[in-house]
C-alpha cells in the first residue's frame, strides 16, 4: 500500500504519536487525507463478498460489523413510517475480504457469501443456494 | 468533589507514601496497577485515599503489569490523566506497553521504585530495571530521598503534559532505601499542589467522539522514520521544559532542582558520577576526602533521559579523572553512566581519565568508606596522569578483587 506522493510530509509537520484524525473539519465532516478511505485495500482480497439483494432483510448487521465500513447505505422510511438504512452494495475498493459480514449475516439463506475473486457477481447471483424444498 | 487531605507542613514519609500523596494531590482520573513489592505501598495508599473520598478517579484492578500499563494506555488515550507505579519484574512485563504508550505521546506518569532484576530473585534496590527502560522514549527522572520522590512526582505530571513534550514519565526510588526509609518531607497543601499541576488538556482524546482518531496506527517503511524521529526530537527537546518547570517548582517551594546535579565540583580534581540514593552517601564520602585533602566532587544526571550531555560535559570541563558508579550489571560492556559521560565528554574535546564501578546490585549496601575508596582510586588516576586503576571495578563483593580491564 503505497502512500500517494501528494500525502508524504516531512517529520516536522507529521501527526504527533501517529494519531490520525478522521476529518479535517469536522464540522463539515471532511475527510482527512489520511483517512482509510483514501486506501484501496481490493488488492488484499483472495475471495470477495457478494450482495444478494433479493434475501437481504436490512438488519444492518453487516454495516456494523465491516471493520471497513465498505457497506453502501440508503435512507429509506420503512412501511411504518421510520427512517432505516437500506443496504445497497459493497464498495470494493475498501473490501479486504475478510468474510466478517457472511459471517453475522443472519437471513435462513445467507444475503452474503464469498465468492472467488474471479467469478462475476452476476454469475455468482446465478451459484446462489436455492431453498429446498420441503419434503412431504 | 474529592475530600481534601489535612497535611501538617512537615510530614514523617517514606518514598512510597511521597509519591502516593504526589498521585492523589494531582487528582489522577485512572490508575491502573498490579502491586509489586517495593512499590506496592504506592498502589495501597492510592486505592486507600480513593475508597475514603480523597481522589475522584478509577482505580482498575488488572491480572498484571502488561494489562495494567495497557489499561493505562486506553485511560489515556480517551483523555484522562494517568498515573500507575511499578518495580522490577513487573516494569519487566511493562516493557512492550512502555514503547506503545511513549509512541503514542501519552503523558503517563509512573512512579518507579526500582528493584533488582531476577534471576536470581532479589526484591531490594538497584537501577536494573531503570536501565532496561532507558530506551523507552520516557523521560527518567531520579529521586535521591523521600523529599525528592514527592517532587519529582509532582513536577513529572507538569513535564510529561506540557503540550511540546507529549511524553510518559517515570520517577525513579531506589527500593527500601528510599520507598521504605521514614524522613521528613515538606509537602504541599492540596491547593497549592493542584494548582503548581494545573488542570489536564487532553489532545485528540479518544471519547471526543465527533472528533474520531486513529490510535496506533500502523506505519510501514514510508512514515516509521518520521514518527520516530518527532518523538525522539520531543524527548530531547524536553529537557528545556524540565528545566523550565524545576524553575517553577523552585519559586514556589524554594527547592532548587537542576538536569545536573552537583556537589563540591567548583574546585574539584576529581568527579563522581551516581544516582539515587548513593548520591547521598557519596556526599558523605566525599566531605571525607576533602578533609585528606583530595579534591573531589559528585554529579549525578537529575534526568537520565533525556540525557543532559552538554550540561554534564560542562560542569566536568575541569576534572582529570571520573569514576562512573553504575548500580546495574551492564553484563558484557561498561555502565550506561560510563559511556554517556565518556560520549559527552569526547564529543565536547574533553578528556578525563574514565573508570567504572559497578555497585549495591541487590540492594548490597553501599557505604561511605566503600566510595572513599573509589574516590582514593580515581585521585591516583588524577595524579599519574593515565589511568592506572583496572577500567571497571567491584564495590563491596565478596571474594578475590573481580575487576576487567
Amino acid at each position: 500500500m503505497a502512500t500517494p506522493k501528494e500525502m508524504m510530509t516531512t517529520w516536522d509537520k507529521i501527526q504527533f504519536g501517529a494519531v490520525l484524525p478522521s476529518f479535517e473539519d469536522p464540522a463539515n465532516k471532511v475527510r482527512s487525507k489520511f483517512n482509510s478511505y483514501n486506501y484501496k485495500v481490493a488488492d488484499w482480497r483472495v475471495e470477495k463478498p457478494v450482495f444478494n439483494r433479493n434475501l437481504c432483510i436490512d438488519c444492518d448487521f453487516c454495516w456494523v460489523f465491516c471493520p471497513d465500513s465498505c457497506f453502501e447505505v440508503e435512507e429509506v422510511v420503512n412501511k411504518r413510517g421510520k427512517k432505516q438504512a437500506k443496504i445497497v452494495g459493497i464498495n470494493y475498493d475498501l473490501c479486504k475480504g475478510c468474510g466478517v459480514c457472511v459471517e453475522v449475516c443472519p437471513t435462513p439463506i445467507k444475503s452474503l457469501l464469498m465468492f472467488s475473486e474471479f467469478v462475476e457477481n452476476d454469475e455468482a447471483l446465478k451459484q446462489w443456494p436455492k431453498k429446498e424444498d420441503k419434503k412431504d | 468533589m474529592a475530600t481534601k487531605y489535612e497535611l501538617k507542613s512537615k510530614e514523617i514519609w517514606d518514598g512510597n507514601t511521597a509519591a502516593s500523596h504526589a498521585l492523589r494531590q494531582a487528582q489522577v482520573d485512572v490508575v491502573a496497577a498490579y502491586p509489586i513489592t517495593p512499590s506496592t505501598p504506592i498502589v495501597q495508599n492510592y486505592a486507600s485515599f480513593l475508597a475514603d473520598g480523597y481522589v475522584d478517579g478509577e482505580f482498575v484492578m488488572v491480572e498484571s503489569e502488561h494489562s495494567a500499563m495497557s489499561a493505562c494506555v486506553g485511560a489515556a488515550s480517551a483523555g484522562g490523566r494517568v498515573a500507575t507505579a511499578t518495580s522490577s519484574q513487573g516494569y519487566a512485563l511493562m516493557v512492550e506497553v512502555l514503547y506503545q504508550a511513549s509512541g503514542m505521546r501519552l503523558p503517563i506518569v509512573m512512579t518507579v521504585v526500582n528493584r533488582a532484576l531476577a534471576s536470581p530473585l532479589n526484591i531490594h534496590g538497584d537501577h536494573g530495571d531503570l536501565y532496561l527502560g532507558r530506551d523507552a522514549g520516557w523521560i527518567h527522572l531520579m529521586a535521591n530521598n523521600p523529599q525528592e520522590a514527592y517532587d519529582m512526582t509532582l513536577c513529572a505530571f507538569k513535564v510529561a503534559e506540557n503540550k511540546s513534550v507529549r511524553l510518559p514519565v517515570t520517577t525513579n526510588q531506589d527500593g527500601f532505601l528510599v520507598s521504605h526509609t521514614a524522613q521528613v518531607v515538606e509537602p504541599l497543601d492540596d491547593d497549592t499542589a493542584y494548582k503548581f499541576i494545573g488542570d489536564y488538556t487532553p489532545m485528540n482524546p479518544m471519547l471526543d467522539t465527533s472528533n474520531p482518531a486513529t490510535y496506533g496506527a500502523q506505519t510501514e517503511e514510508e512514515w516509521h522514520f518520521e514518527f520516530k524521529a518527532s518523538q525522539h526530537k520531543a524527548l530531547i527537546d524536553s529537557a528545556k521544559v524540565i528545566e523550565e518547570v524545576f524553575n517553577e517548582f523552585e519559586k514556589l517551594t524554594g527547592r532548587k532542582y537542576n538536569l545536573v546535579e552537583s556537589y563540591k565540583l567548583e574546585d574539584a580534581e576529581i568527579a563522581l558520577a551516581v544516582m539515587g540514593s548513593a548520591y547521598e552517601t557519596a556526599m558523605v564520602a566525599v566531605d571525607k576526602a576533602r578533609v585528606e585533602g583530595i579534591k573531589v566532587g559528585l554529579v549525578m544526571p537529575r534526568s537520565f533521559r533525556p540525557f543532559p550531555y552538554n550540561e554534564i560535559a560542562s560542569k566536568l570541563k575541569n576534572v582529570k579523572a571520573i569514576a562512573a558508579l553504575d548500580r546495574s550489571c551492564p553484563m558484557g560492556a561498561m555502565g550506561a553512566l560510563y559511556n554517556e559521560i565518556s560520549g559527552a565528554l569526547s564529543a565536547n574535546g574533553q578528556a578525563a581519565i574514565m573508570t567504572n564501578y559497578i555497585y549495591g546490585l541487590g540492594g548490597r549496601d553501599t557505604t561511605a568508606e566503600h566510595i572513599l575508596e573509589v574516590i582514593k582510586e580515581t585521585n591516583e588516576n588524577a595524579k599519574a596522569g593515565k589511568r592506572v586503576t583496572d577500567l571497571q571495578g567491584f564495590i563491596n563483593l565478596r571474594g578475590p578483587k573481580l575487576s576487567f580491564n
